[in-house]
């Protein structure tokens, strides 16, 4: 339970400094630490059961089925790092009080300083490899977005980009390695992982693996060749980068070597990836680092440099090696945190961090003066300091390095030079800022020490490098022993932490380096004229020019592909269509099955041909639109025969007037486009056309071809069998539309609903002439033949269509075709006496009756429910009727009023909003 | 039969499919529709052909697939629907663009900025 409150602590407490901002900026800062000092308290009470080597876990199912769980251990390693995330989070709260600017009331910073901590700390608790992966992208997150905390300030924004940019690729290829793991081991508990590090060195996706989970490594722990965004991530706060880029963000990389030390290491693969990488960035970083006269960016560097003694330390493959590194990295935590305070205490004081400007601030700060010169003593590796130790060790351990075979010699030779330079720059440190004479601006400005107790942070830090220094086995010994043994999940090595080894290998590299430090710091300026020469350029200008020719590669091939050409979009679909069943059916020898075939008999043939020569005369004339209209309504006839033909009455009557009401529409938008449109198409275009059409029609009739010539497994014997006993009705089509499947319906008409809805938005308000010709040019609209037909055939309509209604659930009809014949007769009143007589007359708004329709067969539906059945459950009885007889009436029957309703008001709305715009109106009327 | 049938759907298919490909917007509408009784009469061939033979219970001796002609049925009216849905696109098209082509931009790049107003019945 503890590990939880560890983690939501400062997660949850995120909230506060927010909230406390009200309050003034000292209770911000009190409100803040609060629960990072609680979950502290909690840490340490831990300490005793952790040191003991029990640990604590925590557990709960959470998202079982995708292999995750809230899960944390608190181990050694895991103590280790997060004592680090703490105990410096701490000093870094206290510190940035005093930093911000006395205008900025902290809730902000607070907040995202407090995120961080707590995915910071999740991360290193995490016991799920999911779960780690989580907080690891939260780290990406949070830490993007304390390093653009001066969001005014566009290098702030750059170096934030950057950093995600780097570190959430980095991520991702984590996600996909720890997916891997998961796959290789069957589960993503830690234990698991660990105890499966041979069963996943021997498997063949290991060196994927292995690279993948480096990938996020390196990139987070700024190791070469991705090192370049942590000297940009410098735009942060001074806190920020004392605490993200020392002790915590940038650790995390090195904290996945350690954690899946067991899991991947001990291959030669890992020795040379992760030493090579370390070797490089070790070298790298600590040679640029002399080249920076920023205060923050020679430091950047230093970080650089000392992520990849680490990093190399994790790559031998040597118990003794990772002992090594796990001290140094507690020890860079300590020196690297206390000196990037120290920068941001002299920026504050002078106002420049420039190295070349500065100097003789030891006249002006005494105190700060003595606490960065034993901190940059440790980061050169003076002794009587922290870092004099683990560079001791880590020497001893380059000495023994064998994974480069007969190039063994290169890491320790890489090591002296690295440490040559690591002496060269920290002398800088001390000696350019603090020493030399004063420059004549600084002497007029006379900086003085900071407030009392924004140097507390940096005393408590160099106490630390101090007491580890001197008494390393009380103060870290037993430390150490517990998160070896955990990292490599087995007994520690035995190993004492002592100042004098004897006159061996390591102090000779020591005492080499020191030497050849010096002397490289005294030629240095020579140095920087011949770096100067370099054509080096920024990381910044690289990556920002990266990223704009990515963009612009990427619109290019938008542009190129989506080029807002509707018809190539169709042209690439269609071709689509031809080409993935043409690759897939190629050669398929079965097109024709085996059931036999049926007569075919004159009547069908000649029915045939003409839907064909319809079909081909509307193609032939479609410039000629009201031709080509007029063969379009003979191919939808066809059809309709077609569907009676075939034993399908209930689709030829809505076939026959769907056709009508669609040519009516047709004609009436025909009136608003051009009714000729010349040929404008190249005879290449036609042909390519054609070609395409021809294939695709081919296409479709030999599949059709294919399937009808094939016996028929329908399941359709249960609708047949169940429509009397279980629907109520003969009518087996209808039974399906209104009962078995009713729910298709009522979604069919709710799209029915919808388009006419939205073509009455689309026409409601438009004035549109037709073309060519001047709005009311119609010269008698109506013709009185017209007009006397249509009026009596108008309760005839009705009369049928209420028979079809009626009896649709027996025999062929329903909701859908009477409604159809109710609209259309209808419409034929609109063509003979005009929309807006008929609409007069008929008194009744569309939009009450469409929603009234839809409701109808809703309610019927709901109905059910009423009853315990499911939604749309249709029961039915018989009445008898005198005079008529027997009457079945189903539920059935009020969905299809429902429908019927539907349908011939939306028919409606369509038609009669089309026409009324097209329609003269009475005023233009009477003004000709 | 079979063949008739599977000849019409052949042909209305290919014709639907090069009216859609033409550059404006009223044979593409009439190549949609055309498409539509194809899939119609390729869906409803799926159930097979049967002569005289309405899915209704005690009028015929066999019955025809009930299935796929409750489905076309549907496909019909949403069928409909659709195409009055696309008309008044193409109008509306018309009315802003001033043009009926379907594609705006490429024409005015290929034939310069489209006529004002098309050419009436000739």
């Amino acid at each position: 339970m503890n590990s939880l409150l560890i983690v939501l602590l400062p997660l949850c407490g995120a909230c506060l400094p927010r909230l406390a901002q009200g309050l003034g900026r000292a209770w911000c800062a009190r409100i803040t630490v609060l629960p990072v000092l609680v979950a502290l308290a909690l840490l340490l009470q831990a300490a005793p059961d952790v040191l003991g080597g029990e640990g604590l876990r925590f557990s709960v199912p959470w998202l079982t089925q995708l292999g995750m769980a809230l899960a944390f251990r608190l181990d050694g390693l895991s103590w280790l790092f997060a004592l680090l995330i703490l105990g410096i989070g701490v000093l870094v709260i206290l510190y940035a009080h005093y930093y911000l600017e006395k205008n900025d009331p902290g809730g902000r910073f607070y907040t995202l300083l407090l995120l961080f901590m707590g995915a910071m700390l999740g991360l290193v608790l995490a016991d799920n490899l999911l779960l780690m992966v989580l907080f690891w992208e939260l780290t990406s997150i949070s830490s993007f977005l304390l390093i653009g905390y001066s969001f005014q300030d566009s290098g702030a924004r750059k170096g934030a980009r950057m950093a995600l940019a780097v570190t959430g690729a980095g991520g991702l290829a984590l996600l996909a390695g720890v997916l891997l793991l998961g796959q290789i081991v069957g589960s993503y508990a830690l234990d698991d992982v660990l105890a499966a590090g041979d069963q996943i060195r021997a498997h063949s996706l290991y060196p994927l693996v292995l690279v993948l989970v480096l990938l996020g490594a390196f990139t987070k722990s700024a190791q070469f060749p991705f090192h370049f965004w942590l000297p940009h991530a410098m735009s942060a706060p001074t806190p920020v980068s004392a605490y993200l880029h020392s002790a915590t963000m940038v650790k995390a990389g090195v904290f996945l070597l350690a954690r899946l030390y067991p899991a991947l290491s001990g291959t030669e693969l890992w020795g040379l990836l992760v030493t090579g990488a370390g070797l490089a960035t070790l070298v790298l970083g600590a040679v640029t680092a002399l080249f920076r006269h920023d205060l923050k960016g020679l430091l950047a560097f230093s970080t650089i440099s000392h992520l990849g003694l680490v990093t190399l330390l994790f790559g031998l493959n040597t118990p003794m090696a990772t002992v090594a590194a796990l001290f140094h990295i507690v020890n860079h935590a300590t020196f690297k945190a206390s000196l990037f305070m120290a920068a941001g205490i002299i920026d504050h004081e002078t106002g420049t961090r420039d190295m070349r400007l500065l100097g003789g601030l030891r006249r002006y700060l005494p105190h700060t003066a003595l606490l960065a010169t034993v901190a940059a003593g440790a980061m050169a590796g003076v002794p009587l300091l922290n870092g004099f130790l683990s560079k001791e060790m880590f020497f001893a351990e380059t000495v023994q390095a064998r994974v480069f075979g007969t190039w063994h010699l290169l890491v320790p030779i890489l090591a002296t030079v690295a440490g040559s330079f690591s002496i060269a720059y920290s002398l800088r440190f001390i000696r350019d800022v603090f020493f030399r004479s004063t420059p004549g601006w600084l002497q007029d400005k006379a900086p003085h020490e900071p407030a009392r107790y924004m140097r507390v942070p940096v005393e408590i830090l160099v106490i630390l490098c101090l007491a580890v220094g001197m008494i390393p086995m009380f103060m870290v010994g037993a430390l150490l022993a517990t998160a070896a043994a955990a990292t490599l999940n087995t007994e520690a090595p035995a190993f004492s932490l002592v100042l004098w080894h004897g006159f061996d290998t390591a102090l000779k590299m020591s005492l080499l380096a020191l030497v050849a430090g010096v002397v490289i710091y005294h030629y240095r300026k020579t140095l920087w004229r011949w770096h100067a020469r370099l054509p080096l350029q920024d990381a910044r200008h690289v990556f920002e020019g990266a990223l704009q020719a990515l963009g612009r590669a990427g619109e290019a091939v938008a542009t190129g592909v989506v080029n807002g050409s509707l018809q190539r979009y169709m042209l690439v679909l269609l071709l689509a269509v031809v080409a993935l069943p043409v690759w897939a059916l190629w050669g398929w020898p079965h097109w024709t099955g085996v059931s036999g075939l049926t007569p075919a008999d004159p009547v069908t043939a000649v029915g045939a041909f003409i839907l064909c020569a319809a079909a081909i005369g509307t193609v032939v004339s479609h410039h000629y639109r009201l031709a080509a209209l007029v063969q379009l309504s003979a191919v939808g006839l066809m059809v309709a025969l077609a569907f009676a033909r075939f034993s399908a009455p209930d689709l030829a009557l809505t076939q026959i007037s769907v056709e009508i009401v669609t040519v009516v529409f047709l004609m009436l938008a025909l009136y608003f486009l051009p009714q000729y449109a010349g040929n404008r198409s190249s005879r290449a275009r036609l042909l390519r056309d054609g070609g395409i059409a021809a294939v695709v029609g081919g296409g479709a009739a030999a599949l059709a071809w294919a399937v009808m010539t094939r016996p028929l497994d329908s399941i359709s014997g249960f609708f047949i069998d169940q429509a009397v006993p279980g629907g109520g009705g003969t009518n087996v089509v209808n039974v399906i539309l209104v009962d078995f499947r009713g729910f298709d319906t009522l979604g069919e008409i709710s799209v029915l609903v919808i388009a006419a809805l939205g073509i009455y938005a689309l026409l409601d308000g438009l004035r549109i002439d037709a073309p060519g010709r001047p709005r009311g040019e119609l010269i008698n609209p109506h013709p009185m033949i017209m007009t006397v037909v249509s009026r009596p055939m108008l309760p005839i309509a009705l009369a049928v269509a209420l028979y079809i209604f009626l009896r649709g659930h027996n025999l062929p009809g329903g909701g859908f075709i009477a409604g159809l014949i109710t609209a259309v007769a209808l419409i034929l009143q609109f063509v003979g006496n005009g929309v807006n007589w008929t609409q007069e007359r008929l008194g009744v708004r569309y939009h009450p009756v469409l929603a009234g329709g839809l409701l109808i067969a809703l309610a019927t539906g709901a109905g059910s429910w009423l009853f315990g059945y499911p939604f749309l459950t249709s029961s039915h009885t018989h009445f008898h009727v005198p005079g008529i007889g027997e009457i079945e009436l189903a539920t059935a029957m009020l969905f299809d009023l429902g429908v019927y309703l539907v349908v011939v008001s939306s028919t409606l709305l369509i038609i009669g909003k089309l026409g009324s715009i097209s329609a003269v109106p009475k005023t233009t009327e009477a003004s000709h | 039969m079979e063949a008739l049938m599977a000849v019409c759907i052949g042909v209305l298919t290919a014709c639907g499919v090069y009216l859609m490909l033409r550059a404006r917007t009223f044979p593409v509408v009439m190549g949609l529709m055309l498409l539509g009784y194809a899939v119609n009469l390729f869906l409803f061939a799926m159930g097979r052909l049967a002569t005289e033979a309405p899915a209704v219970i005690g009028r015929a001796e066999s019955h025809a697939d009930p299935l796929p002609q409750a489905l076309v049925l549907t496909a019909i009216v949403i069928g409909f629907a659709m195409t009055a849905y696309v008309v008044i696109l193409v109008i509306r098209a018309r009315k802003t663009l001033n043009h009926d082509y379907v594609d705006d931009r490429v024409n005015e790049r290929a034939h310069g900025a489209p006529e004002k107003s098309q050419g009436t019945r000739s």
